[in-house]
């Protein structure tokens, strides 16, 4: 909300700069968001009166002008079309400074100009600049203009909390004002305007609580053709609020006032009675700023015989608006309750002044004194009959002041502080809270009545509140906090997630934080089988969908980084992706799959460019290399096991899945040549992704005695057909293998001149040692034998010579 | 005769050994004179052949010589391994400025290293630290927070919705609340993690982080908030900087503040950091709402507790001066290597 500095020192006048209010008004939890001048930096501007005009004779857009400037007659050439004689205007004098723009004497077109008359864009008050701004005519001649307009004076934007609606309008923030500092502020007198005639307009509120209480008056006979005075358009100016005719002005200045939006009816125009009700399926509205709108049932209305004439609360329909032929209008001053209003301007895309208030909260028993001040005012303006003000009331419905129970013992104990039960009383008395004090199971029990201007008073929290926020926070104690010392178990058999982040960091790999909602073409195309789960609201196409592998945003970070000539990146991920569960349409917390991931990708030269080797690109054992070491960081690599599949975008030949104990951890591979061609990537990508939660379990270490006696390695070379996989070997060997058996080496692989080519050599070193002597030759050849049977029958290997 | 055989045999040795260019040469050398059949061992078997009264002195002389080429043929050998070592040495002199060999190390996303920081302060002080899902119901994340369906403060988190009841968690709070239902105080957590709202410019990104912590005890207030963060900031900024509170308002807080700590950058004079108001708007904080405490069965009468909130991604931007928000999910590695 903006508002003038002025206009709130007209209530109450605290000694301190403007500085110090801002901060203050911080500090006290209405925060302020800006400050701005009134008006530009001008100076040596005075009111002016045109005596005289005369056609230029060599221009026919320029008017020559005498023009009273109070000191002095001068000539002044104006380029404005609303220059005539009689009017009073703006004049800056030779000599003054508009901004940076200095007036000089000046020829235009060759005749003399002593001055310049001013729009009121020139004089940064607004951007109107259709013409001259045009003054009251019993502006005094001579006067300057920063003084006739009062300018020295700021804007102030404050950002106000949603629970502080009392403060939305000048006399709320005066209260607040005067109880930060302790001061009295000025009342308004607002004296009920007596009834000139006896027109009313039937109401009848049919809506509960929605709307308990509207207050209503005809008045007929008004001028609309009457100028809102120049102290109200300031006004209204500096609340960021336009001038628009003297009903919307008047009605708009008293909610800025006391905070009471109003709304003022075409009178003529009005069917049968009004009647506030909840809109029903078929109801529809057109409503002031020409949109046409199919109402919600939730939304409060106001209707006439004709049907919706509104939005309570929100806006005013078309058909009923205060127009220039407008001369009998009704007031409507009504209390609609924030349940009724909240969140319903935003469903239709609207935030209104008077939507922001009701949502927030209105004074309750403010009606009536707002349409006395509003009659008041529009009378004084452009004339009109008023007729008695009729307050239509659903007592039963009405907000209730709720008394509120605040002991001193609580104070203490939720802010740390003791305070004094007097200065309490002050507070309360000074926020305007009625309250008595007891003394009730050893402490101080206040019983508090909220004032009907608050709506945030219900509990004895919001009284701690109160009072903290007036003690001021910065005065409350500061302690660290006393708790039992207990020690956080740490399990020894989990993986820490930092200690593989930290291993893939060791690796080179660069962590990144990517989206979770990804675009659903990549994501399609990375794991076509598991349709993502899709924003209502994204906040654009490619972003429109939560992944369901970390891949997605992995690799659109790798585009991003290798379209910007980097060629040897590693990257890797941890976080959540998001599965909906497959045969279960309906889409809930329960049937979504909110997993943790560890993924990565890399590409590109095997190690950082460097003279000691030739560069050679990566392939799928560098990148096994790296999963393998984060298995390693388990202590339980032999649960591990990598198998040859077929995996979605992985390279059919280079991919594998990875188990742990039987269950699915993840995989890794080679990104299929079909993907990186449809990803427009021009190289090979290798990827991994791998469950957190499976790799989380570890070894507790467990020491085993060491073996004094020699170990001793014997390396064979075998050839198997091409599809035995190591794996197989492995498992052959381990199986086959005595005790003696330590450890097995696969050192080679080979194919090519020598051997058949649908066969390969390759190369076991084998270790034996024995726990308590040293082995034979001879025992370990046997032992090198049963292995060497094994494999030849199991998977039909020969001994290479 | 004899003497004169040892005269000129000493000489020849002395002569040879400081010839010698090599260890190899001068072992020779040693071979030649004193060796079993050395030239200067041979004299000394042939003492024998002198007159026995002279036997004695020419014993000794042919010791002494012997003992002379023998140092001699030390002292040599020390020399003549000192020059191989140091020609080897010599030899292989590399270029020790050239780079090493291997891998060049990673690093972590500079919002990661903050949340590991500032995970560690609290944990040290008994925080245990837990996460909750991203996707979140509407209840967790607004209705178990105090903040019924059409509440204003709902306007503060435009969220993105999947269907009207399900949603991406606008904050981090969602974790207290369940780590509330599922526990009996006293507790302390920290709830680091990913959130979610629909907000996309200069200064937001539609993701960002929060890291929220909640302590639920018998005796906890509004003066141990304050000294738990005012010693956090202090820690985190390695400054002894000052911290301000102004009442704010969250629906799940009451009494509820906005913290300022005086600008990282300029102290409180005053900078384009802090648009020159000399504080920076840190975090969010208040008293558990006792309505907030009852709705997940907790006693308000009985506990008492606060909660904070930052934003880990504009900590970072602080502490390592990043000055755009969006560099943090462009995820370009010469941004990311900046913090390795």
């Amino acid at each position: 909300m903006k508002f003038s500095e002025q206009w709130l020192r007209e209530f109450v006048n605290p000694s301190l700069t403007t500085q110090q209010l801002i901060d203050q008004l911080t500090m006290a939890g209405l925060e302020v968001d800006g400050v701005e001048p009134v008006a530009a930096s001008f100076s040596q501007v005075v009111v002016a009166e045109v005596l005289e005009t005369f056609p230029h004779p060599d221009a026919d857009k320029l008017t020559v002008c005498r023009v009273n400037a109070g000191d002095q007659e001068v000539q002044i050439v104006c380029g404005a079309a609303n220059v005539r004689p009689g009017i009073k205007v703006p004049m800056a004098k030779v000599g003054a400074k508009l901004d940076d723009f200095k007036i000089k004497k000046a020829k235009l077109r060759g005749v003399e100009s002593n001055g310049m008359l001013c729009s009121e864009r020139e004089l940064g008050l607004s951007d109107n600049h259709e013409g001259l701004m045009e003054l009251p005519l019993d502006a005094p001649v001579g006067l300057d203009m920063r003084s006739f307009l009062q300018l020295d004076d700021v804007i102030i934007d404050l950002d106000l909390t949603p629970n502080r609606s009392d403060c939305l309008g000048m006399l709320g923030l005066a209260r607040e004002t005067g109880v930060i500092n302790g001061l009295d502020v000025k009342p308004l007198t607002v004296l009920p305007v007596p009834a000139t005639h006896d027109q009313t307009f039937g109401v009848s509120l049919a809506a509960g609580a929605a709307c308990p209480r509207f207050v209503g008056r005809v008045i007929t006979g008004i001028r609309l053709d009457a100028e809102t005075p120049l102290w109200m358009k300031e006004k209204l100016r500096r609340c960021d609020i336009r001038s628009i005719d003297p009903v919307v002005d008047v009605t708009n200045y008293v909610m800025m006032e006391l905070g009471q939006p109003m709304h003022a009816y075409y009178l003529d125009r009005l069917q049968g009675e009004i009647r506030v009700r909840t809109a029903t399926a078929d109801d529809q509205v057109t409503l002031l700023d020409g949109q046409q709108i199919s109402l919600q049932p939730d939304t409060l209305l106001i209707t006439d015989a004709s049907g919706p004439i509104g939005i309570a609360g929100i806006m005013g329909g078309l058909g009923t608006s205060v127009t220039d032929e407008t001369t009998n209008i009704f007031l409507e001053s009504a209390f609609f309750a924030p349940t009724a209003i909240a969140g319903r301007a935003r469903t239709y895309g609207m935030n209104t002044d008077a939507s922001h208030r009701f949502e927030r909260g209105v004074d309750w028993q403010g009606q009536a004194r707002a349409i006395e001040r509003a009659t008041a005012l529009l009378i004084d303006i452009c004339g009109g009959e008023p007729g008695p003000t009729v307050e239509t009331l659903d007592p039963a419905t009405l907000p209730v002041s709720q008394q509120v129970k605040l002991r001193a013992s609580r104070i203490e104990r939720l802010l740390g502080v003791k305070i004094a039960d007097p200065e309490v009383d002050k507070m309360l008395g000074r926020l305007g809270f009625e309250n008595q004090r007891q003394v009730y199971e050893g402490t101080s029990l206040w019983t508090v009545t909220a004032p009907s201007f608050r709506f945030d008073i219900a509990i004895e929290a919001d009284l701690i509140e109160e009072v903290s926020r007036i003690y001021g926070y910065n005065n409350l104690p500061v302690r660290t906090p006393r708790v039992n010392l207990t020690m956080a178990p740490v399990a020894e058999d989990r993986l820490a997630v930092n200690r593989i982040k930290d291993q893939l960091v060791s690796l080179g790999y660069q962590e990144t934080i990517t989206y979770s909602f990804v675009d659903p073409k990549l994501q399609a195309i990375l794991d076509p089988a598991n349709p993502p789960i899709a924003l209502a609201n994204p906040i654009s196409a490619e972003m429109g969908v939560m992944r369901t592998t970390l891949w997605s945003g992995l690799l659109k970070a790798l585009m991003y980084n290798t379209n910007r000539q980097q060629s040897r990146i590693r990257l890797f991920e941890t976080g959540l992706r998001f599965l909906q569960a497959a045969n279960q349409p309906n889409l809930a917390l329960e049937n979504i799959t909110q997993e943790a991931m560890l993924a990565g990708v890399a590409c590109g030269p095997r190690l950082p460019e460097n003279w000691a080797q030739k560069s050679q690109n990566i392939d799928f054992f560098d990148i096994k290399a790296d999963v393998e070491a984060i298995i390693g960081l388990t202590g339980l690599t032999d649960e591990f096991s990598f198998k040859a599949a077929e995996i979605t975008a992985l390279h059919p030949g280079q991919c594998a899945a990875i188990y742990r104990n039987g269950q699915r951890v993840g995989h890794v591979g080679l990104m299929d040549p079909r993907v990186q061609q449809a990803l427009g990537l021009d190289q090979a990508v290798y990827l991994f992704e791998l469950k957190l939660a499976l790799l989380r379990p570890k070894r507790l270490p467990h020491a085993a005695p060491l073996s004094r006696f020699p170990e001793v390695r014997r390396d064979i070379a075998i050839i198997v057909d091409n599809q035995v996989h190591a794996a197989e070997i492995y498992a052959c060997v381990i199986q086959a293998a005595d005790e003696t058996f330590r450890n097995l080496k696969l050192f080679d692989v080979y194919q090519g001149k020598g051997i058949d080519p649908n066969r390969k050599s390759i190369a076991l070193g084998l270790t034996f040692q024995h726990v308590s002597r040293t082995l034979t030759d001879e025992e370990i050849s046997v032992s090198v034998s049963q292995i060497i049977t094994a494999l030849e029958s199991q998977l039909a290997a020969s001994l290479r010579n | 005769m004899l003497m004169s055989d040892l005269e000129k045999i000493t000489a020849q040795a002395i002569a040879a050994i400081e010839t010698a260019g090599d260890s190899a040469a001068l072992d020779q050398v040693r071979v030649q004179y004193l060796g079993k059949k050395g030239e200067l061992t041979d004299l000394l078997k042939a003492l024998g052949k002198l007159p026995a009264e002279d036997r004695p002195t020419a014993g000794a002389e042919i010791n002494v010589a012997k003992q002379v080429v023998q140092d001699l043929l030390n002292r040599r050998k020390l020399v003549l391994d000192n020059d191989a070592i140091a020609a080897r040495l010599a030899s292989e002199v590399v270029d020790v400025t050239l780079p090493g060999r291997g891998v060049d190390v990673g690093g972590l996303h500079p919002v990661t290293m903050v949340l590991q920081r500032i995970e560690g302060f609290f944990r040290s002080v008994g925080y245990e630290v837990v996460e909750g899902p991203e996707i979140e119901d509407d209840y967790h994340n607004f209705e178990a927070l105090n903040i019924p369906q059409h509440h204003p403060a709902r306007a503060m988190h435009d969220t993105f919705y999947f269907n009207p009841n399900l949603l991406l968690r606008t904050h981090t709070s969602p974790v207290q609340v369940r780590t509330m239902e599922n526990r009996k105080p006293p507790f302390r957590i920290i709830c680091p993690g990913r959130v979610y709202r629909v907000d996309s410019d200069l200064t937001h990104t539609p993701m960002f982080h929060q890291i929220e912590g909640l302590l639920i005890d018998r005796t906890s207030s509004f003066a141990d908030l304050k000294g738990t963060i005012a010693e956090f900031l202090q820690v985190f900024f390695e400054k002894e900087l000052e911290v301000r509170f102004r009442p704010s308002y969250f629906p799940f807080t009451e009494p509820s503040a906005e913290v300022d700590v005086q600008c990282v950058h300029c102290v409180g004079k005053g900078c384009r950091v802090c648009s020159n108001t000399g504080w920076l708007e840190v975090m969010g904080a208040g008293m558990v709402h006792p309505s907030v405490l009852e709705m997940s069965g907790i006693d308000s009468e009985e506990f008492s507790g606060f909660a904070f909130g930052m934003g880990p991604d504009r900590l970072a931007m602080l502490r390592y001066g990043v000055d755009d928000l969006r560099l943090y999910f462009d995820n370009d590695l010469r941004f990311l290597k900046q913090f390795n």
